[in-house]
């Protein structure tokens, strides 16, 4: 039995291959998520541990704001220099070194362009010194005020020398100065850079004044340790000799948590591949399940007679189990090989694009052996298992009788896709209307499986109508008229066919009209409220956004026919414990005219040093009216106490907070990254714009736009967003693509015998190739109709549920739904490429004698 | 009318008043009218009759591969009727044994595989003197590794008799053995099949249209409308033919 059900599975290799293939893809992406993310997790492992050998202990302020690794840059509180001398007291501290080393140094490079960084944070430091680790390559250190020294990488990137000008942002500069380049340093190992970090060290009171915005201040302090004294005795020493206000931590510590909040990110990271790898999973499922279901049609006389010489309805299960288990497993093990190239490939894009993170080697965590494995395998036997109860339901009979497979009702199958589009359409609604209680995504995520999954049950019947409607199409020629009545023939087959493709598209569909909308909704909210002509922004690179010099907006206000300016600060800031976005405005009356914003209660035009405003929203969810005391504490300075003095309409002006522009100056940004100009009326917008771009030579980071071009830029990060999404879907896609060329590779095989008629009695080859290729196209055609319909269903659905949320225009992406129908066409005119030629080389005489 | 064929205790088959109805209302079909017949061990029987007489349907119901509308069917001393699934099964790896009109072998299979196929499904071993006998009087020695695409239909056939007598079952069905096969390999086939019985003591029940086939049984009963019309005892192709004739006259008539 083992035997007969291993030699079938050879002898039908080629039609497993297509199926296999499916789980080949989806596995890949599971085992290349895995590899990528162990690949980097330990590569910035051993780039912390590398950029804090030379420490023994680290000590810092206790940060004031927490901010997570998706957030952007942690920046730490600064510490007096008086604790310098203070721990150096300490019994077994052979030497402590202040530092300065903060996110923000931005330097101009040769081409007048900032560089950016992807990722790795762009520090600004103080010269320490050589060391081990630390090598000047060409130069001297900075001595004087104007000097500062490069590490290898960012001179390079930047393309500038020894002894030349070189222009620098600063934390707490966005106006460009210009400083020697005195010196370039890298890293022991001839390393460039560690981690691609961009470095920038000035001495040190110009770092500490530039950097962290006060003189005789350090953002940490490097202590070595005496001889004999461990590591963790001078931590806990030095702990204790200072008190709570500070972070006192071994080097492998600082090494331990900085590359555990990357980590994290990357965690997330690997959670979004692996549900795009669910997504590709499902529609193998699919795949798989139609083939081994024509496989089982095709093998009727062969199990039937297994049956009639004795094997029973179990064995034959048994037998249709073992050929899945077995492509399961060739299938995992191909996918898992396919994944760990594909995850050292991006590994190493990663790495490249991050500016030259050094790789660990490439490791196959467990996660992704036994991911690979049980998905795969999992995925394969659930999908057989419906054609294998088949099988096991083929009478003995049929091995002596030509049994006519009779049409079987579609009610049953039709009643149950029925309920579980029920299901899955209550899952949604109580997962959209937030009755989900706290599993809100899982509740959704499942509705959104249960309702293709329904959708496809309901497809065999959906699918007699429209499918005869679609083929009517092709209905005047002959060919087109076979292919047309073939399509329609096996409604269950192309119903499966179909919706795997519909699985892929609906996605896509969906996610188009949720963004789409919001889009829209954002642009128009912008153009309906932001009553500025001309906005100063920057694209954002990096964590860090855009900022410019704050003097630019006093200038800018002088300029003629410029009636009012506001500059815009923001931070995440602790308000009452609680993470809350902070924004500061320059000029509080512009800014309520410039967005309209209307009071709810007290006062929004004016804001006294210690006053507040709030949107209504944020005042009705935390209890706040005017007269209201609340905390806050920014990423520097001490906790302060402000009032609130006014509340606006939430829907003008988004912002939560809003506090006055002094405070600006404890944000981990102390500049404006956005300013708004509104002109006098009868100015011409061209008039203006060419003398703030003037203003802004000094700020190369950002650049003046009229409205339209800045609320272009606005939007234009969700179009990254779909564009990213749709590359990752259409992988969904591509295993769709194999189940259409795979059912009508076995619907060719199947009808050998009456392709060979059809060509006895005059059917020419082009006609059979054509005949195959309206039957493809009709199939593909059908499934991307589903998929957009039921993609704008379910895009509907959360844009109406996201109502609350701002986004309230529901925008269907017409264009977009068209190109994915005349998408599918093409795909179906691929997919039946082989097929065709296939069809088209059958020997008349031999598929008439076929058995 | 039902007739009683067959007078020994010891049958290897029996069918007691069987009635096999298909479909219901104007589209009913009456296949069988109250069989009742016995199918003696170590004898080879054939069913004859012209199309739609029933022949292939009493075999299917004498298997057990199809159900009867009344009466009752045996396999040596098991009720067939009202067998479930499990015991059906175990009826067919046990005591039942089909050749086939279209061979049926697995082409995924050498001839051996195929042979042992039955045995291996069951579990059994196969007993190596018995498998050796049955292989020397097929005449497949040097066949054996051979897939079936590679062989003739009568080897083919061959392969599929070795098949069936591999696993000694009570009684073999063979439905138009030799439908698909050139008149000397047909011979071939039949008279292997005669031989097993005369030497092996093998029970074979034989459904056939053709006279000569016929010819090789020791026992001929002849079906008409779903009835057993009459039966020959050590018939000759020429008494078969005769007996076919008269068969069809009345039909004519009547038409």
């Amino acid at each position: 039995m083992f035997r007969a059900t291993l030699k079938s599975l050879l002898a039908r290799k080629v039609r497993l291959i297509l199926s296999g293939l499916a789980v080949v893809l989806g596995v890949m992406f599971v085992s290349g998520a895995f590899v990528l993310t162990d690949t980097l997790g330990r590569s910035f492992d051993s780039v912390f541990a590398d950029g804090f050998s030379e420490i023994d202990v680290n000590v810092a302020a206790k940060p004031k704001v927490e901010v997570n690794e998706m957030e952007g840059e942690q920046t730490a509180a600064p510490l007096p220099a008086a604790v310098v001398d203070r721990v150096k007291q300490v019994p077994g501290v052979a030497s402590a070194t202040g530092i300065v080393n903060a996110d923000g140094a931005r330097v101009i490079g040769s081409n007048g362009k900032v560089v950016t960084s992807f990722g790795p944070p762009q520090l600004g430091e103080n010269w320490i010194g050589e060391s081990d680790l630390m090598q000047l390559r060409e130069g001297r250190a900075p001595q004087a005020e104007n000097e500062i020294v490069l590490n290898k990488a960012l001179a390079t990137t930047a393309k500038v020398q020894v002894g030349q000008k070189v222009g620098v942002l600063t934390a707490f500069e966005s106006k460009k100065r210009d400083f020697t380049l005195v010196g370039i340093m890298g890293y022991s190992g001839d390393r460039d850079s560690i981690g691609g970090v961009n470095e920038v060290f000035f001495t040190t009171p110009v770092a500490q004044r530039l950097m962290l915005g006060e003189p005789d201040t350090f953002s940490s302090i490097t202590l070595r340790a005496a001889d004999g004294v461990s590591d963790e005795t001078l931590r806990d020493d030095v702990a204790r000799n200072l008190g709570a206000d500070f972070d006192v931590k071994t080097g492998e510590q600082v090494a331990a948590d900085a590359s555990a909040s990357l980590k994290e990110g990357l965690s997330f990271f690997n959670k979004i591949l692996l549900g795009f790898a669910a997504v590709a999973l499902l529609v193998g499922t699919f795949l798989i399940l139609n083939t081994f279901s024509i496989i089982v049609a095709q093998r009727t006389r062969e199990l039937a007679l297994m049956r009639a010489i004795g094997a029973s309805g179990r064995q034959i299960i048994g037998s249709v189990v073992l050929e899945a288990i077995a492509v399961g497993l060739i299938a995992s093990v191909l996918g898992l090989a396919a994944g760990i190239g594909v995850g050292a490939l991006l590994a190493f894009l990663f790495g490249k694009l991050a500016g030259g993170l050094t790789l660990a080697g490439i490791g196959v965590p467990a996660a992704a052996v036994i991911g690979s494995f049980g998905v795969g395998l999992v995925i394969t036997v659930v999908a057989a298992l419906l054609p294998a109860l088949r099988a096991s339901r083929i009478p003995p009979i049929a091995a002596m009788q030509d049994v006519a497979t009779p049409d079987r009702p579609l009610t049953k199958v039709t009643v149950a896709g029925a309920v579980v589009t029920g299901i899955g359409a209550v899952l949604l609604f109580l997962g959209l209307s937030g009755n989900a209680g706290g599993q809100t995504l899982s509740t959704i995520l499942g509705g959104v499986l249960f309702a293709f999954i329904g959708v496809a049950l309901l497809t065999p019947l959906i699918s007699r109508p429209v499918v005869s409607l679609l083929g009517a199409i092709f209905s005047w020629s002959v060919p087109g008229k076979l292919g047309r009545l073939n399509s329609g023939r096996n409604p269950r087959r192309t119903a499966i066919t179909a919706a795997a493709l519909m699985v892929g598209i609906a996605l896509v569909t969906g996610v188009t009209v949720i963004l789409d909308s919001a889009k829209g909704s954002i642009s128009a909210l912008a153009q309906d409220t932001i009553k500025a002509e001309l906005v100063i922004s920057g694209q954002q690179g990096g964590p860090r956004p855009p900022s410019f010099d704050p003097g630019v907006l006093d200038k800018a206000k002088a300029l003629p026919g410029v009636r009012m300016v506001d500059g815009e600060y923001g931070d995440m800031g602790r308000i009452d414990g609680e993470s809350t976005w902070v924004a500061a405005s320059s000029d509080i009356a512009s800014l309520r005219q410039i967005f309209g914003a209307k009071a709810t209660a007290g006062d929004i035009d004016r804001l006294g040093p210690t006053q507040m405003l709030a949107s209504s929203d944020t005042a009705t969810s935390r209890g706040w009216s005017v007269g209201s005391t609340v905390n806050v504490q920014l990423t520097r300075g001490e906790a302060r106490t402000y009032t609130i003095s006014g509340i606006y309409e939430s829907s003008q002006l988004t912002n939560p907070v809003t506090l006055p522009a002094t405070a600006a100056k404890d944000f981990a940004i102390p500049q404006p990254i956005q300013g708004f100009i509104q002109l006098a009326p009868g100015t011409q917008v061209a008039d203006v714009q060419p003398q703030v771009e003037t203003l802004l030579a000094d700020s190369p980071e950002v650049s003046v736009a009229d409205r339209d071009a800045f609320i272009k830029q606005q939007t234009s990060s969700l179009d990254g967003l779909l564009t990213m999404i749709q590359i990752l879907l259409a992988l969904a896609i591509v295993i769709a693509v194999l189940g259409i060329i795979n059912t009508l590779a076995l619907s060719v095989l199947e009808r050998t015998r009456e392709l060979g008629l059809l060509r006895a009695i005059g059917l020419r080859r082009g006609q059979t190739m054509g005949m195959i290729t309206v039957e493809a196209v009709v199939i593909s055609v059908f499934g991307a109709l589903l998929g957009v319909a039921v993609g704008s269903g379910l895009g509907a659905a959360v844009v109406e549920a996201l109502k609350d949320e701002g986004i309230t225009d529901l925008i269907l992406p017409w264009g977009q739904m068209g190109v994915f129908l005349g998408l599918a066409a093409i795909i179906g005119v691929v997919a039946a490429v082989l097929p065709a030629v296939r069809a088209a080389r059958i020997n008349v005489l031999g598929a008439i004698a076929h058995d | 009318m039902t007739a009683t064929v067959g007078q020994q205790a010891q049958a290897a088959a029996r069918a007691n008043d069987v009635w096999k109805v298909y479909g219901s209302g104007e589209a009913q079909v009456i296949a069988l009218r109250g069989v009742s017949a016995e199918f003696e061990r170590g004898r080879f029987t054939a069913i004859m009759g012209p199309s739609g007489s029933g022949k292939s349907t009493l075999m299917h119901c004498l298997a057990g591969l199809d159900s009867v509308t009344r009466g009752t069917v045996s396999i040596g001393a098991t009720t067939v009727t009202g067998l479930g699934d499990s015991g059906l099964t175990k009826l067919r790896r046990d005591k039942v044994g089909f050749i086939f009109q279209q061979f049926n072998l697995l082409p995924t299979l050498t001839a051996k595989e195929n042979i042992l196929l039955p045995l291996s499904i069951a579990g059994r071993k196969p007993d190596p003197a018995w498998y050796d006998t049955v292989i020397k009087t097929v005449g497949l020695q040097d066949r054996l590794d051979h897939r079936p695409a590679q062989l003739s239909g009568g080897q083919q056939q061959r392969v599929a008799c070795a098949r069936a007598l591999v696993s000694r079952p009570e009684v073999i069905f063979a439905d138009e053995p030799t439908g698909n096969l050139d008149s000397r390999s047909g011979a071939e086939v039949l008279g292997f099949l005669r031989n097993s019985v005369r030497e092996h003591n093998q029970t074979i029940v034989m459904v056939t249209h053709d006279p000569t086939a016929a010819a090789y049984a020791d026992r001929v009963v002849f079906l008409a409308d779903g009835q057993i019309v009459s039966e020959l005892i050590e018939p000759t192709a020429e008494t078969v033919l005769d007996t076919m004739k008269k068969l069809d006259a009345p039909a004519e008539v009547g038409n």
